[in-house]
């Protein structure tokens, strides 16, 4: 038998915990019109960064991909996998992550950069 | 006594039901911890996948800068009309795949069913792209390690009559960026893969009513899986394919 | 009120009639189980059983090192030997040892729940570890692997046609391994305290397990993509490592060691949980200054993610590059400082008694030091120029790991013996095999600093006759340590059946695992407990165990 559920807010009961308990993030969900809106500026900016890179920019080119992507990654993330709505505990996991891959990326390049052989 | 026996003497069968449903485990002391924990569990293992795939990234941002021209028209031989096919279909594809989550958030049946074969077919449509891909790139030689060859890369290429064709030292070097284009996207077309088996399992059983009676976990959950998939290929497609398109 | 007590009297302490242990007979419970406690003995098994066949091959490397010439094993058989002393030990049984074992058993109990969070995976986790040894066994079976355990490019997928790619998947499978387990300590600790479980209340032991766990989680991976990559260039031949198609060697030496950096830190900071817990219960008194022990756990392993290239300092990196991480690797070395301090700190005016658990956490506390130190001298850029690539390293990373780790691992497996098994281990037997332990890896690896400093080459199965003299004293220190290991595996099997009754606090210790029965219920707790105490609280527990029942039956 199917329920219905019409609200947009759930709460769910919560037990008595004393203030040691993690906390709850209420769980939300999130209309329809959101995701086709979400959907729709990542279709626009496809076709942007497909379009971009055929505009001459020099090194910039690379940076407007990179940038376009990211801010298609954001809306991915925030939206589509509801970081926007989750709990601080959540958010800072997706962070720690990213982080740790900048570690990985920038502090390898510092070696790459700074040897003095020249690139062939 | 413990929280189970008085739930159980004072609460109503239908108010049991629903603080302790069957698919509660019995290591979680209520429903909410326990989606709380699967979906963290969820993100921290899609944490690793970051650092998995990062790996190849960084591989990848060393060699770009050490042989740009070489990636350049190794860039220049893939289809811009296939990637750019396949990422609307990720990007479409994680949109029905949203729709999917939240029909099992309202406990729609037949709508999340819809919306997750859809997603099947996105997926598979982007391998099957991807598929085609992959044996043009046969035809043409640029598999590496298996029939490399850099002929193509020493004359003009037709596309792009303004590129001068490269010196050979340098044309050795677009067999690196294959490598490491065939690894990010076969790597990619892995996870396709896996998150194809595993939606189609979840489809069976989203039929026989196991998602729509409130434990969404597994959807929500596969959800932010498939997501992050796409996300991958966000940022596969500018780097594989859109290197220089301008010249 | 006085928080010294004897231990209690054992004469009248029974088993308790229901546990995890006989909740359930047959091989398929034990297989096909989810209990958490049941997961961590069947690794216990596992890791022990690899740590005598890593044992086996350190026996052979120093009856090889006895004479200066290759007379023993040739060479190439030489370079097979230690390859697999060193993954095997690193991978099938350092990384895994405390917190597959002591961790999976207690980290639920600690915090106050029934079990981890996803018992399954807990589960699958093991047998990921078991399938990767399964295919290590392969590879030593099959001719062996002669790379070093660090598989450095273009040697390892270039050079050689030893069995380089299983031995590469083995360690991919048995990274998973890790980081399920990872993955599940850290949903576990936060998301399933028991109510009034603050995180400032949590025992260090688990706050050092989160901190490794992080690291399992972060790190493994990039060990995993990159063995993948080593495979396909072996297989394919991609290039990526490879010189002559514009490929980098070091960019492999980058990719492995941005893990195997943490993964040091993978392996000790568990040790180092082991050790708050012993030092605290042995000198009757809290952990000084908890929190800055906390926090330096988590600082260890954000700074471990930032200076993995030390291992790289000779190799070609840039010298602006070694700059940059030699001051990170003082940095790295801060953290791990203050919690010796704290420890020290723990034992003034503590009442100290010499249980075989303080016997293994002393000699930890002196020769991690040791190593610590002599870690510092590596790190600067200087000195490693001439001490890289010697014994003086060898000696270095086995008197933290070994005179570290392994010793935190025998502590900690001393000090829960009881509330595993609900028995005791021959108290004079264990303490004459801690000491044995210690004087044997003294004997064997202080000479191994001078041998460094002098000169010698590691990974070399010859060695110039002048160094003869140090190498016999190192092999003769080898066989009392193997003497020394062989004890506890006797005496503690021994004690499965033999051993006396342990009630559930033999040590009259605090936390939550000391409060209930030994060998534990299979749900752990009859009842959720409510925690209102803080760690290391001993007064609490004078105030509480005057009229207890804590079994069942």
């Amino acid at each position: 038998m199917e329920q219905h559920q019409q609200e947009h807010h759930h709460h769910l009961p919560h037990p008595e915990m004393g203030p040691s308990e993690p906390t709850h993030t209420p769980f939300r969900i999130v209309s329809p019109k959101t995701y086709l809106i979400i959907a729709c500026c990542l279709l626009f900016l496809t076709a942007s960064t497909t379009a971009i890179s055929y505009v001459e920019l020099g090194v910039f080119n690379a940076v407007v991909a990179i940038a376009i992507a990211c801010l298609k990654a954001s809306l991915v993330v925030l939206f589509f996998m509801h970081i926007k709505y989750s709990s601080k505990l959540t958010k800072l996991t997706v962070c720690s992550g990213i982080f740790t891959f900048l570690v990985l990326i920038t502090m390898t390049m510092t070696d790459y950069i700074s040897r003095a052989w020249g690139r062939w | 006594m413990d929280s189970h026996t008085i739930a159980a003497q004072t609460a109503e069968p239908a108010q049991i039901e629903l603080e302790h449903p069957p698919f509660l485990r019995h290591h979680f002391e209520n429903l909410a911890q326990q989606r709380e924990a699967a979906t963290f569990g969820m993100w921290v293992f899609l944490l690793t996948e970051i650092m998995f795939f990062g790996g190849l990234f960084c591989a990848y941002l060393v060699f770009r800068n050490w042989y740009y021209p070489a990636f350049v028209a190794g860039s220049h031989t893939l289809h811009i009309w296939a990637g750019t096919l396949n990422t609307t279909l990720l990007i479409i594809s994680s949109f029905t795949m949203a729709m999917a989550v939240h029909a099992a958030e309202v406990r729609h049946r037949v709508p999340l069913m819809r919306w997750m074969i859809v997603t099947i077919i996105l997926g598979v449509g982007f391998l099957c792209v991807k598929g085609y891909e992959w044996h043009d790139e046969w035809v043409h030689h640029h598999v590496p390690g298996l029939n490399f060859s850099i002929e193509e890369f020493t004359h003009v290429n037709p596309a792009y009559p303004g590129d001068k064709p490269l010196a050979p030292d340098m044309a050795e070097k677009t067999q690196l960026y294959y490598s490491l284009y065939f690894a990010m996207t076969g790597m990619h077309a892995l996870h396709m893969v896996i998150g194809v088996c595993l939606l189609t399992i979840l489809l069976i059983r989203a039929q026989a009513g196991a998602y729509t009676n409130g434990h969404i976990a597994p959807v929500e959950n596969f959800g932010l899986y498939w997501h992050f998939v796409d996300i991958i290929w966000i940022f596969l497609f500018p780097l594989l394919y859109l290197i220089s398109r301008h010249q | 009120m006085s928080t010294i007590v004897s231990l209690p009297d054992q004469s009248t302490a029974r088993l308790p009639k229901v546990s995890y242990l006989n909740k359930e007979y047959g091989l398929k419970s034990w297989l096909l189980t989810g209990d958490h406690k049941r997961i961590a003995v069947l690794y216990m098994i596992s890791i022990t059983f690899f740590f005598f066949i890593g044992g086996a091959m350190a026996a052979l490397i120093r009856l090889q090192l006895l004479t200066p010439y290759a007379d023993l094993l040739a060479e190439d058989t030489y370079n097979k030997v230690f390859t697999a002393h060193g993954l095997i030990m690193v991978f099938f049984f350092l990384v895994p040892s405390v917190p597959a074992t002591i961790g999976n058993f207690l980290i639920p109990i600690m915090v106050g729940a029934k079990d981890l969070a996803f018992p399954k995976i807990n589960l699958l986790s093991w047998y990921l570890y078991v399938v990767a040894g399964i295919m290590m066994l392969c590879v030593l079976t099959f001719g062996g692997v002669d790379t070093g355990w660090t598989f450095t490019t273009p040697l390892s997928t270039h050079y050689l046609n030893t069995n380089v790619v299983t031995a590469g998947l083995a360690v991919f499978v048995a990274g998973f391994s890790s980081i399920f387990t990872g993955l599940n300590f850290i949903v576990t600790i936060h998301r399933m305290r028991a109510p009034g479980m603050t995180w400032f209340r949590l025992p260090l032991f688990v706050w050092s397990h989160y901190a490794a766990s992080i690291l399992m989680v972060l790190g493994t991976p990039v060990l995993a993509i990159t063995l993948v990559l080593v495979v396909l260039e072996r297989t394919i031949g991609i290039g990526v490592f490879d010189p002559t198609k514009g490929g980098d060697p070091l960019l492999f030496q980058h990719l492995f060691w941005f893990y195997s950096h943490p993964a040091v830190y993978i392996m000790i900071l568990p040790g180092m949980g082991v050790i708050s817990e012993v030092i605290s219960t042995f000198s009757r008194k809290r952990v000084f200054g908890y929190t800055a022990v906390a926090f330096s756990s988590v600082a260890i392993a954000v700074f471990g993610f930032f200076v993995w290239a030390h291992h790289m300092f000779i190799m070609g990196i840039s010298n602006y590059s070694a700059l940059v991480f030699s001051l990170l690797t003082m940095l790295v070395a801060v953290p791990s400082a203050i919690k010796i301090f704290n420890w020290c700190a723990t034992l003034y005016k503590g009442s100290i008694t010499f249980e075989t658990p303080m016997i293994y956490a002393f000699g930890f506390l002196g020769l991690f030091t040791i190593g610590g130190l002599t870690g510092v001298f590596l790190g600067s850029l200087g000195m490693d120029i001439h001490l890289t690539e010697t014994y003086f390293v060898v000696a270095h990373f086995h008197f933290v790991m070994v005179g570290g780790m392994l010793m935190a691992y025998l502590a900690g497996i001393h000090f829960w013996w009881p509330k595993i098994t609900g028995r005791m281990y021959p108290e004079g037997m264990s303490r004459l095999a801690a000491v044995t332990t210690f004087i044997g890896f003294v004997v064997t690896f202080s000479p191994q600093f001078i041998l460094g400093y002098l000169g010698m080459p590691r990974r070399y199965a010859a060695y110039p006759p002048e160094f003869q003299v140090l190498n016999v004293f190192s092999s003769a220190g080898a066989t009392v340590l193997g003497v020394g290991y062989l004890m506890p595996l006797l005496y503690l099997t021994w004690s499965l059946k033999y051993g006396k009754i342990a009630g559930p606090n033999p040590w009259q210790a605090t936390g939550l695992e000391w409060q209930i029965q030994s060998p534990p219920l299979t749900e752990n707790f009859e009842k959720t407990p409510i925690v209102t105490h803080e760690a290391y609280d001993y007064e609490w527990l004078a105030n509480k165990t005057r009229n207890e029942v804590t079994t069942v039956g």
